[in-house]
């Protein structure tokens, strides 16, 4: 039984998370994926001072996304609008699995100077989800 | 039954009728390329659907006409650091806009020196065209504008690939 639930937690991971996922997803496939990963649930108000706080580096996920990202960011570097991130905001957003990780892998380079580990995105996404 | 005689010299006739046609429609084409090429320094080239969706996330779609093919070359090849972000792409991605690139890229006189670092905005062409006399110093500094490669905050079709200088209104 245990072994099943391994197996399958696995398969889930593999079809969210492939980097060419063919498939529509939707913001909790992502989050389950990521959690799944992380094998720890994720917590919003930890996703949130991730968010908003720098780490090391010249910005902030906040620095684009602004800190309540429910409304357009702008970039900062280029002044161009962003959409707003959080999903029910922005029905676009977190349901392709390899758009997901292109960005996170991206700008969790420029913000934090590595990839973000599927905990740190799990918290992320989780805390977005709340923001109604 | 038409004689041959004649069937041939109606054939000619209208063979010819359509190669004066055709030269119509070749001179309006190179007609309306030429005025594009003249406002734009480029010819407006339809964007490379590959190259608006993953360029254009973060910045104009700048038109392949405004760097010289060199110049993208090293650009793609240095997505990892791309101005200060990580702007890498997967291979197959990267394969393509560069082949699109090197096919559209400047080749009209003034495009043709590669700009340091490979800016478009410090191209000779582009800092002429934007000299003191053009545009104030403190309009690059005013928080709608804050960077030179922001070219549509006065540039107001600039997504759709047209710098027409009638067409500028420069914000507060």
């Amino acid at each position: 039984m245990h072994t099943f639930t391994w197996i399958f937690r696995n398969l889930a991971l593999g079809a969210v998370v492939s980097t060419f996922s063919a498939f529509a997803a939707t913001p909790a496939d992502l989050l389950a994926g990521y959690t799944a990963q992380a094998a720890s649930a994720a917590q919003p108000a930890r996703g949130q001072t991730f968010f908003t706080s720098k780490h090391g580096k010249d910005w902030s996920c906040a620095s684009c996304h602004s800190t309540a990202p429910t409304v357009q960011g702008k970039h900062a570097s280029t002044g161009k609008t962003i959409g707003p991130l959080a999903p029910a905001f922005n029905p676009e957003r977190f349901t392709d699995a390899g758009k997901s990780e292109k960005w996170f892998r991206r700008n969790c380079n420029d913000v934090v100077g590595r990839e973000c580990t599927a905990g740190e995105k799990a918290d992320v996404l989780a805390w977005l989800m709340t923001l109604k | 039954m038409k004689n041959r005689p004649l069937a041939l010299v109606e054939y000619a006739h209208e063979a010819m009728k359509n190669i004066a046609i055709f030269g119509v429609v070749i001179a309006a084409g190179w007609l309306s390329a030429a005025s594009a090429y003249a406002d734009s320094g480029g010819t407006r080239v339809p964007l490379l659907p590959k190259y608006a969706q993953e360029c254009s996330a973060c910045h104009v779609a700048y038109p392949a006409g405004f760097l010289p093919a060199a110049s993208w070359q090293r650009v793609m090849a240095g997505l990892g650091k791309h101005y200060g972000t990580d702007a890498s792409l997967d291979e197959a991605s990267v394969r393509e806009i560069s082949g699109w690139l090197k096919a559209n890229a400047g080749t009209y006189k003034r495009v043709s020196e590669e700009p340091p670092e490979n800016r478009i905005t410090k191209s000779a062409w582009f800092l002429r065209k934007h000299r003191e006399g053009e545009v104030p110093a403190n309009v690059w500094k005013r928080a709608s504008v804050g960077s030179p490669a922001n070219c549509a905050a006065c540039h107001t079709n600039a997504d759709k690939g047209n710098f027409n200088e009638h067409e500028v209104r420069i914000p507060k």
